[in-house]
């Protein structure tokens, strides 16, 4: 079966691109070093028919390994704490895929950098990532090189933060979007 | 429209040309459904022919500001939609009321976040706030009654500039 | 020499009634910008508020005559802070807020969202709650398919068809405050079974629905489908190419007007629809009337799934019997104790899966509808990604419009069905 073998194929014809290939729920998940993202699709919608993207989203993970959520609850009271996850893997971007021929599903994820996220796009070989990676953008503020359209799609145009980071609270800024006067 | 004499009360004939024009005027109020999300399906059915608004002279839904005189704000209310409802709300001439359709309008609802308004009332004036998650079309109808109500007994709408002057001193 | 006299020296010669004309201009500071007045694009604003755009979405359209040149959509204006408040609510909390994205189908997005947590949890609903949820499923999908149809019917100019769909819409509500309890925002499914079963009258209500709905929906159909001024305004309006629809993402029945028969009923059968028999719907021109077929014939097809999911469905509970994850039967907790503790203590807690990740899409209404759920191992999710269908199906419409004239703005959007609540999210 082609999800038996998909990490031999991966790898011998990709090389280092793939970092690692889990499988979990019944889905297998593999990561993917960012700056090879686009050979690692290609080669998918090519040679594996995998034609068609079905999500693009973005994460967060910022003191993912403490349940209890008291290390994030600590970091939005007390700004800049040194001891958080090294922002080199702050954020990741989830691609999913769906081949219609062999009716099968994978995932792809790639680990991008906090502090000045950039993440090359996908647009030119799925379109359909055209309004995704402008909906990370909003959310996390991660840059897609090589996307024809990168702004805003969510939020005002003027809004400065990025809301879906685990740093930005529920209630917003107050503020930050003014309201007409009465 | 009234005549002030010296004592005070208004003549016998102004009154009752007073309660036609408010008789008239509560029987043909046209809405504008500013319908933004799911309160709008509601709002629909409350036009369509099960909870009939036809009857209460209200069928005619104008989409245009300029043609109506009751706006109902139908839907969650976000920061970016503000401007728009403001805009709207200015483009109406006077006399003019407003229902909040919902809790998402009239408090911001289930949604306690970053992009929804906690209340139409910071920048709209409201004469009817209706309650429920959607409201049934029956509490749309109550509040149009009310309304109603309020014409015919003389009662200004909110939105009227000399009341808001009163309200704000 | 005075800085005027520098600049006209720096001009040169100019032809003579040009010289003049600047000439008259510098002496009142004023810019002027020449250009042929016929040479303009128009730039029209079909804004938020607007009576044909279902919802809040406003686009900017450059016109060249009556002629669409471009078209960029904006969305964004019912964004209402979903994957944030997810992240703050518990597993059981979100439910609600599920209602509320593809408003005119709420019970499908209960199911699929309650699929995603069952499947990262664990947990599996036993088979009578399978058969309501595709019954539940199916019941919204058809009220979801005849509001499209009767809003696009009424964009394009029949409001006969709209008035008449909605009065097939409120059966429906009747039938959902049935075994529900509300006319629409259901909140019924719950982690490991649905809240309450579904009873003798509810059941008999559907019987009557199902066998009452043909007439009507082909009273509908010849309306429409031979109408000459239907027939005009929709047949090669807003067409799409195959190859363009799996690119740009389309899914649903916008999918399938195109020829491609991407239906996840059968891609990858969720719930029961393995020991259900159907025929999945296409057509081909991807046009905004082969839009418009499918959605009529996939409501038939909905209803022969709904008599055999009344006809299969067995006797049981509708909630598994895992104490630590699924709550238990109201009625229990109030006399029983051991019910009230794991009540509390799953209300309180949440349902703790282990930590990874799951993505579970169903055919929704419009398409795909699909949640991507991370988990952390705690009792609220790390991240929730909702796969909107109709925010992939409006990145299209630069596609579709161009070439198109004003009118046919309204017919294209009607037919894509486009609801903002998800969209926005």
């Amino acid at each position: 079966m082609l999800m038996d073998n998909i990490e031999s194929i991966l790898r011998s014809a990709l090389g280092d691109a793939i970092v690692s290939v889990e499988e979990h729920n019944g889905q297998v998940a593999i990561e993917v070093m960012r700056d090879r993202i686009t050979d690692v699709c290609r080669f998918l919608k090519e040679k594996l028919e995998f034609n068609y993207l079905s999500d693009l989203c973005g994460g967060d993970m910022l003191n993912f390994e403490d349940p209890s959520g008291r290390k994030a609850y600590l970091a939005i009271e007390h700004e800049h704490r040194p001891d958080r996850i090294p922002s080199t893997q702050r954020f990741m971007v989830i691609y999913q895929l769906t081949s219609f021929k062999n009716k099968q599903r994978l995932t792809l994820r790639v680990k991008v950098e906090g502090d000045n996220p950039v993440c090359p796009s996908v647009t030119s070989i799925y379109p359909a990532a055209n309004w995704s990676e402008r909906e990370a953008f909003d959310m996390f503020g991660i840059n897609f090189e090589g996307h024809p359209d990168m702004r805003r799609i969510y939020m005002p145009e003027e809004f400065e933060y990025y809301p879906l980071r685990k740093d930005f609270p529920l209630m917003g800024i107050p503020g930050s979007i003014p309201l007409p006067r009465k | 429209m009234a005549v002030n004499r010296s004592d005070g009360n208004e003549g016998f004939i102004t009154t009752k040309v007073d309660a036609l024009f408010n008789w008239s005027l509560k029987n043909s109020l046209w809405p504008m459904p500013l319908g933004i999300s799911c309160c709008a399906i509601e709002m629909m059915a409350f036009a369509g022919p099960r909870f009939d608004v036809a009857r209460f002279g209200a069928e005619v839904f104008r989409f245009s500001p300029r043609q109506s005189d009751l706006l109902i704000v139908a839907g969650t209310v976000t920061y970016k939609m503000a401007k728009v409802v403001r805009k709207i709300y200015d483009q109406m001439p006077d006399p003019k009321w407003v229902i909040s359709m919902g809790v998402c309008v009239s408090s911001g609802g289930m949604y306690r976040s970053y992009s929804v308004v906690q209340g139409i009332d910071q920048f709209v004036p409201v004469d009817v706030y209706v309650a429920g998650c959607p409201p049934r079309p029956e509490s749309l109808l109550k509040a149009l009654m009310v309304i109603q109500e309020k014409i015919k007994s003389g009662g200004k709408a909110i939105a009227d500039p000399e009341h808001q002057k009163v309200l704000m001193e | 020499m005075t800085a005027q006299q520098e600049e006209r020296k720096s001009r040169g010669t100019l032809p003579g009634n040009v010289s003049q004309i600047l000439k008259a201009l510098e002496d009142r500071d004023t810019h002027v910008i020449l250009e042929d007045p016929l040479e303009n694009y128009m730039i029209l604003n079909m804004g938020p508020q607007h009576p044909a755009t279902h919802g809040v979405l406003r686009l900017l359209v450059k016109l060249e005559g009556e002629t669409v040149v471009e078209c960029v959509p904006e969305i964004g204006y019912l964004h209402r802070g979903y994957e944030k408040i997810a992240e703050s609510c518990s597993y059981l909390e979100f439910i609600p807020h599920t209602d509320r994205l593809d408003y005119i189908s709420p019970l499908a997005n209960n199911v699929a969202y309650t699929l995603a947590v069952e499947k990262i949890a664990g947990v599996e609903a036993p088979p009578r709650a399978q058969f309501i949820r595709v019954i539940s499923a199916e019941l919204a999908r058809i009220s979801s398919h005849l509001m499209a149809i009767g809003s696009m019917a009424m964009d394009v100019g029949a409001m006969t068809v709209f008035l008449w769909s909605f009065r097939e819409r409120e059966k429906l509500y009747d039938i959902f405050d049935l075994y529900t309890g509300v006319r629409f925002t259901t909140n019924y499914t719950r982690i490991g079974g649905l809240a309450q079963d579904m009873d003798e009258t509810a059941i008999h209500a559907i019987r009557e629905f199902v066998d009452a709905f043909p007439g009507h929906l082909d009273e509908m159909g010849r309306m429409l489908n031979k109408n000459r001024i239907f027939l005009d305004r929709t047949v090669g309006v807003g067409a799409i190419s195959a190859q363009d629809a799996v690119q740009i993402g389309f899914s649903g029945p916008n999918i399938r007007a195109c020829g491609i028969d991407y239906d996840l009923r059968t891609f990858s059968p969720y719930l029961v629809y393995d020991q259900l028999s159907f025929d999945v719907v296409t057509e081909k021109d991807g046009d905004c009337f082969a839009r418009y077929m499918v959605r009529m014939r996939e409501m038939k097809e909905s209803l022969k799934i709904v008599k055999q999911a009344l006809d299969k469905m067995p006797s049981g509970p509708v909630k598994a019997d895992l104490p630590k994850k699924v709550l238990p039967q109201k009625d229990r907790i109030y006399t029983k104790m051991e019910e009230l503790i794991h009540d509390f203590v799953i209300v309180n807690d949440g349902v703790n899966p282990a930590p990874g990740d799951a993505y579970v899409a169903i055919e929704g209404s419009k398409g795909e509808l699909g949640f991507y759920i991370m988990s952390n191992g705690s009792g609220l999710p790390w991240r929730l990604k909702i796969r909107a269908p109709s925010f992939y199906n409006l990145q299209a419409l630069p596609i579709l419009l161009k070439g198109q004239m004003i009118s046919d703005i309204v017919a294209v959007i009607g037919s894509l069905d486009p609801i903002m609540g998800e969209a926005d999210k």
